[in-house]
């Protein structure tokens, strides 16, 4: 019973970190259809963000001041906004002209991403620490055996935080209106006088920032480095396909379903004494989502559109 | 093909030849006399670039101040410095360009066992000559290779040993799922198993994994008294932060790393690893006279906030054990080196004392330390032997006749005194 | 028709210059370290070759062209580490305690039956996976993604599976292939010349292919695949066909590769190897057979060539090459090199008409 919470609490945090990581990309890819093999780079930038506040800025202002936690969440709000930014300009100097050549996409973000990679390293090669507020340092027992990290809850609260907000923007605001609209429709929509290129532009910089603030969750885990995004690429874009692109929901869904499902195959295959039972269970689940995709091309949550 | 392209076909194919040709003879490069080339070979781009880089600048060091000292035979040494960019073809790419375009008389380098295992064959066929620096799994004996770091009895064996001395007997053993932690902790099993003991746990975690959950809830159900790790860098982060996070210390839960040294501290924060337990040979904090030396050199030439560890210093001392065989040799000759080391008797006052190359085996003699990690990221020897044979096959210890060895590894003229207590098992000769 | 003829015979002419000048004379200028380099590239090119058809003619970006050179070179890594080996196991199995020969090395003690499965099994995957995907319409960015699950899920794989293939460190015991001693001069020579006549043979095969009847249906299936169906054609016997094709010079490829570096590890199944494949084919010149061979040379002697000076700027230089081409030269190389040709030969050759644009080049441009 035991190790079926501990299991449940599991599948919930890695499901809420996939999440975080696939919300930007089912922005860019989901909602416009850009292949952006930067998407795990963007994460790396916002994680490098948080890494500056903690490390440069926070001590400016007394020795705990990281220990605080105030700039961190500052960090947080600050990847956001630098990393979107940053999606800006690449929008604009890169995908911009690309537009039409999904393929093309791919190419360009993927030599982006051996960019990114490398500016990161002629920063620092080094792997780097983050210092994590004191107020997430501790845990919740709720039975011996059963242990609730206070990290990992911020984590998922910070996953359901971003998703509210998604939702507001995409179904509360006039700027996520003509965003659905071009989505579904981007011919008609363009007719409307829906400025398409510029919704384009902030979509895809909603997109990055929102890979900025899963960067800054992924400091309280582990450490930071120019590597850091690259576990990311393939199972992010397995998470919004087997969702069904442009589906919010279905990233949802898919994020958490994959979350869930990793461990519970890590532990069986580890109890029926399986050789290397992590990266089997990986396998399982990869082999699922293709296997799935055959009945289901469209994903989890089909969406309809006319394009 | 479309037919606008095919009247400049043959051209065009003339044309990139030429392009071709002109790129392949750039490569080359020309030899000087009065020098002597020394091959540099680790990663200094992608994954392990991050650990290599500082022994890579050890070496560089140790053969500045060679040079500086009047070289070797009064020959200047030209480094000749390649990256096997963390990819194991690559190594042997370029392990295959120092010997045979460059005509290298040594290589300095490798890191992992992927790395050495891909350049092992090369210098086998080439007839060249590694230097390798780091501690690995042992059960291997490469006559064209000099192990300057630990093999498993003079880190891992004596590790579990100390721990068992100090009264643990529920041993979780966690480690990355590649040849390094998989080897070691079978032999640690064995280990185990002679003092009737069996792990309480043992895990391994993909490569480069970050995600501890399982394992945490792993270790609460197994209750062990000590974690052995074997994880490689870049996960042993997130293990540690997680392992803070589910409220374990290092005093109600001792874990004794042996791929953490002063680098991986520094590069991880301490906060979460303090007063965790090591096995090395070498400490930053090693009071001889020598490593005040090497410590203070390194930090001015690399910089102030720089620390010094294990692989680096096996990688500085290589270069000056390869010095005084060349000098024994009285020439730079591989053959004649190879054999002047075999001979044995070739040593050096290292930072972490007198370093002996033991000549049959080809591995270094040395001593082993338990460490304690301090607040300032620095490492405290809480434990440590006399210089330790290194015994590569772990021949002395009959527990290790479970291991598959090469037949007749045991019996030859490397075998130690104890060998004759120890029988190999018929499935241990058959099987190989 | 004359002139049609002439240089069909030019074209051949230039062939058979190159062939000798590859054959014959580089093997005498060049020393064994470079010989082998070359004879490497031209595995990549050979792979290239394969990429070229479903991408540059077929429209579908495979990502998975590493996971069947590595499939391909795995299997005769296999082969080789038992050659290596006699009758004894080999050596990494002693490492985790493995004592019996694992039942499916047991056949490749055959390198007829190696080299048949090299190719075989890349080519059943492929089909297998295209079959399924093309058959539920996966097409465009979705086969890119599922196709790049694949291969990180293989080399997961192959990682996770140290007993039975080394994990990580891959296969790295060989010493000979069929005999002879893989470091001597004749060997690299010979396994040098059999690389180039293979890439010699492909590349011609595969220009009568896409000259043929067959050729123009897959670049119909790029342009329009819905037209080609309604005409009648299956298109998801074609796409898996030339995907299965593709798989199988990949796999060829990697026979070739193993013996000229002497190791394969999963690093080679990794999804960067992957897409660096995508790259020689983008910089030579998707949709030009020539364009994706000159491309993998190219990249590749660069690579060895700028790492060599300076380990870190061989990143960049690699990405700077990604966004430029695909934003500047979307044809390539021999792409541009044409459109080149066209503005300037009028200049002295006022009766030459530039030829309209080519499907093949109006859709690099537009894909």
């Amino acid at each position: 019973m035991q190790i079926w919470v501990s299991q449940l609490f599991s599948g919930l945090s890695i499901g809420s970190i996939l999440l975080l990581a696939s919300l930007g990309l089912a922005f860019s890819f989901g909602l416009m259809g850009v292949i952006n093999m930067a998407h795990g780079e963007f994460i790396m930038a916002g994680a490098y963000v948080t890494y500056l506040f903690q490390t440069l800025i926070a001590p400016n202002f007394g020795p705990d001041a990281a220990k605080g936690g105030v700039f961190f969440v500052l960090s947080i709000v600050a990847a956001f906004i630098i990393v979107g930014a940053l999606g800006l300009l690449i929008e604009w100097t890169i995908i911009r002209r690309l537009y039409g050549r999904p393929l093309d996409t791919l190419l360009a973000t993927w030599g982006l991403s051996l960019i990114l990679q490398q500016l990161a390293r002629s920063y620092n090669p080094q792997n780097l620490p983050v210092v994590a507020p004191a107020w997430l340092s501790g845990r919740i027992t709720a039975a011996p055996g059963v242990v609730f990290p206070y990290s990992r809850l911020f984590i998922i609260g910070l996953a359901i935080l971003c998703v509210i907000g998604v939702y507001i923007y995409l179904y509360r605001t006039s700027n996520g209106r003509r965003t659905r609209a071009v989505m579904q429709n981007r011919e008609m929509a363009a007719a409307l006088g829906v400025a398409t290129r510029r919704v384009d532009a902030y979509t895809f910089a909603l997109g990055a920032g929102l890979a900025g603030i899963a960067g800054s969750a992924l400091t309280l885990i582990g450490q930071i480095g120019p590597q850091l995004g690259t576990g990311y690429i393939v199972s992010t874009f397995l998470v919004v396909v087997l969702g069904g692109v442009g589906s919010l929901p279905g990233t949802i869904l898919a994020s958490l379903l994959i979350g869930i499902l990793t461990p519970i195959f890590e532990v069986s295959l580890s109890l029926a004494k399986f050789d290397s039972a992590a990266s089997l269970a990986q396998v399982i689940v990869l082999l699922l989502i293709i296997a799935f995709l055959q009945f289901r091309p469209k994903g989890l949550i089909a969406l309809r559109s006319r394009n | 093909m479309s037919r606008i392209t095919v009247p400049v076909m043959g051209k065009r194919l003339l044309c990139a030849l030429f392009i071709l040709v002109l790129g392949v003879s750039v490569l080359p490069a020309a030899a000087q006399d009065n020098t002597i080339k020394v091959g540099i070979l680790h990663s200094l781009s992608g994954t392990m670039s991050i650990s290599e880089t500082a022994v890579k600048n050890a070496e560089m060091m140790a053969i500045d101040e060679i040079n500086a000292a009047g070289g070797v035979l009064g020959k200047q040494l030209v480094p000749v410095v390649e990256d096997g960019a963390s990819d194991w073809p690559t190594f042997a790419e370029k392990a295959r360009k120092l010997i045979q375009e460059d005509k290298v008389s040594v290589i300095f380098g490798c890191w992992t066992s992927a790395s050495r295992k891909a350049v092992l064959p090369v210098v086998e066929q080439l007839d060249g000559l590694l230097f390798y620096p780091v501690q690995y799994e042992g059960l291997e004996e490469s006559p064209n290779i000099v192990y300057t770091g630990a093999t498993t009895n003079q880190q891992i064996v004596p590790a579990v040993q100390w721990l068992l001395d100090q009264g643990k007997t529920k041993f979780f053993l966690l480690g990355s799922d590649y040849v390094f932690p998989r080897t070691a902790n079978t032999i640690i099993a064995a280990q185990l198993a002679a003092s009737g003991l069996t792990p309480v746990g043992t895990e391994y975690v993909p490569l480069g994994g970050t995600d501890f959950t399982s394992i945490m809830t792993e270790i609460q159900s197994a209750q062990p008294d000590v974690i052995f790790n074997t994880l490689n860098g870049d996960s042993n982060v997130a293990f540690f932060k997680q392992f803070t996070d589910a409220g374990y210390t290092a005093d109600t839960l001792p874990v004794l790393s042996v791929s953490i040294a002063e680098q991986e501290v520094k590069a991880m924060g301490v906060e979460n690893i303090t007063g965790q337990l090591t096995s090395w040979n070498y400490y930053q904090t090693i009071d001889t006279p020598e490593n005040a030396k090497f410590v203070a050199d390194y930090k001015a030439k690399y910089g102030a906030d720089e620390v010094t560890d294990d692989p680096m210093e096996a990688g500085y001392f290589g270069v000056y054990l390869w010095k005084e065989a060349v000098e024994k040799a009285g020439t730079d000759d591989i053959d004649t080196v190879r054999a002047t080391i075999h001979a044995g008797g070739i040593s050096y006052a290292a930072p972490e004392g007198t370093v002996s190359i033991d000549g049959p085996t080809q591995h270094t003699v040395k001593a082993v330390r338990i460490g304690k990690i301090r607040e300032d990221g620095l490492i405290d020897t809480i434990f440590s032997t006399d210089p330790v044979v290194p015994d590569p096959y772990l021949c002395a210890d009959s527990w290790a006749d479970v291991l598959t060895r090469p037949a007749g590894v045991c019996g030859g003229a490397g075998a130690t005194a104890e060998a004759t207590d120890m029988m190999m098992t018929p499935e241990a000769t058959a099987g190989s | 028709m004359t002139a049609h003829r002439l240089t069909q015979g030019s074209r051949w002419i230039g062939f058979i210059v190159v062939a000798v000048v590859l054959i014959v004379v580089l093997p005498d200028v060049l020393s064994d370290f470079q010989t082998q380099l070359l004879g490497r590239f031209f595995t990549y090119a050979l792979v290239a070759l394969g990429l070229d058809l479903i991408w540059g003619y077929t429209g579908m970006l495979s990502l998975g062209q590493g996971l069947f050179f590595g499939l391909g070179a795995y299997c005769f890594g296999m082969y080789l580490n038992l050659e290596a080996v006699g009758t004894k196991l080999p050596d990494f199995m002693g490492l985790y305690g493995v004592k019996q020969l694992p039942f499916f090395w047991e056949p490749f003690y055959s390198p007829v039956f190696a080299i048949l499965m090299a190719m075989l099994i890349p080519a059943l995957l492929a089909t297998i996976l295209g079959f399924m995907l093309f058959r539920s319409r996966i097409q465009g960015v979705y086969f890119s993604i599922i196709t790049q699950a694949l291969t990180s899920i293989m080399a997961l794989l192959l990682v996770g599976q140290q007993k039975l293939i080394n994990g990580t460190n891959g296969i790295t015991q060989m010493t000979t292939i069929f005999g002879a001693p893989l470091s001597d001069h004749q060997t690299i020579v010979n396994l040098y010349i059999a690389t180039v006549v293979v890439l010699g043979g492909l590349y011609v095969g595969c220009r009568f292919l896409v000259n043929s009847r067959f050729g123009r249906l897959l670049i119909a299936v790029r342009d329009d695949e819905n037209r080609v169906r309604f005409m009648g054609y299956n298109t998801v016997v074609i796409k898996t066909a030339v995907f299965a094709l593709s798989a199988a010079i990949a796999g060829l490829g990697g026979v070739l590769f193993v013996p000229q570096i002497g190791i394969i590890s999963p690093n080679q199944l990794s999804i960067a190897a992957s897409i660096e494949m995508v790259v020689w084919v983008a910089v030579g010149g998707r949709g030009t057979l020539i364009g994706a061979i000159i491309g993998a040379i190219l990249v590749n002697l660069g690579k060895s060539t700028i790492s060599t000076l300076n380990a870190d700027i061989w990143q960049l230089i690699m990405g700077v090459l990604f966004i430029g081409v695909v934003l500047l030269f979307p044809k390539g190389i021999i792409g541009s090199l044409g459109d080149g040709w066209n503005r300037i030969k009028p200049l002295w050759d006022k009766s030459y008409v530039p030829q309209p644009k080519t499907e093949t080049q109006v859709e690099a441009e537009a894909s």
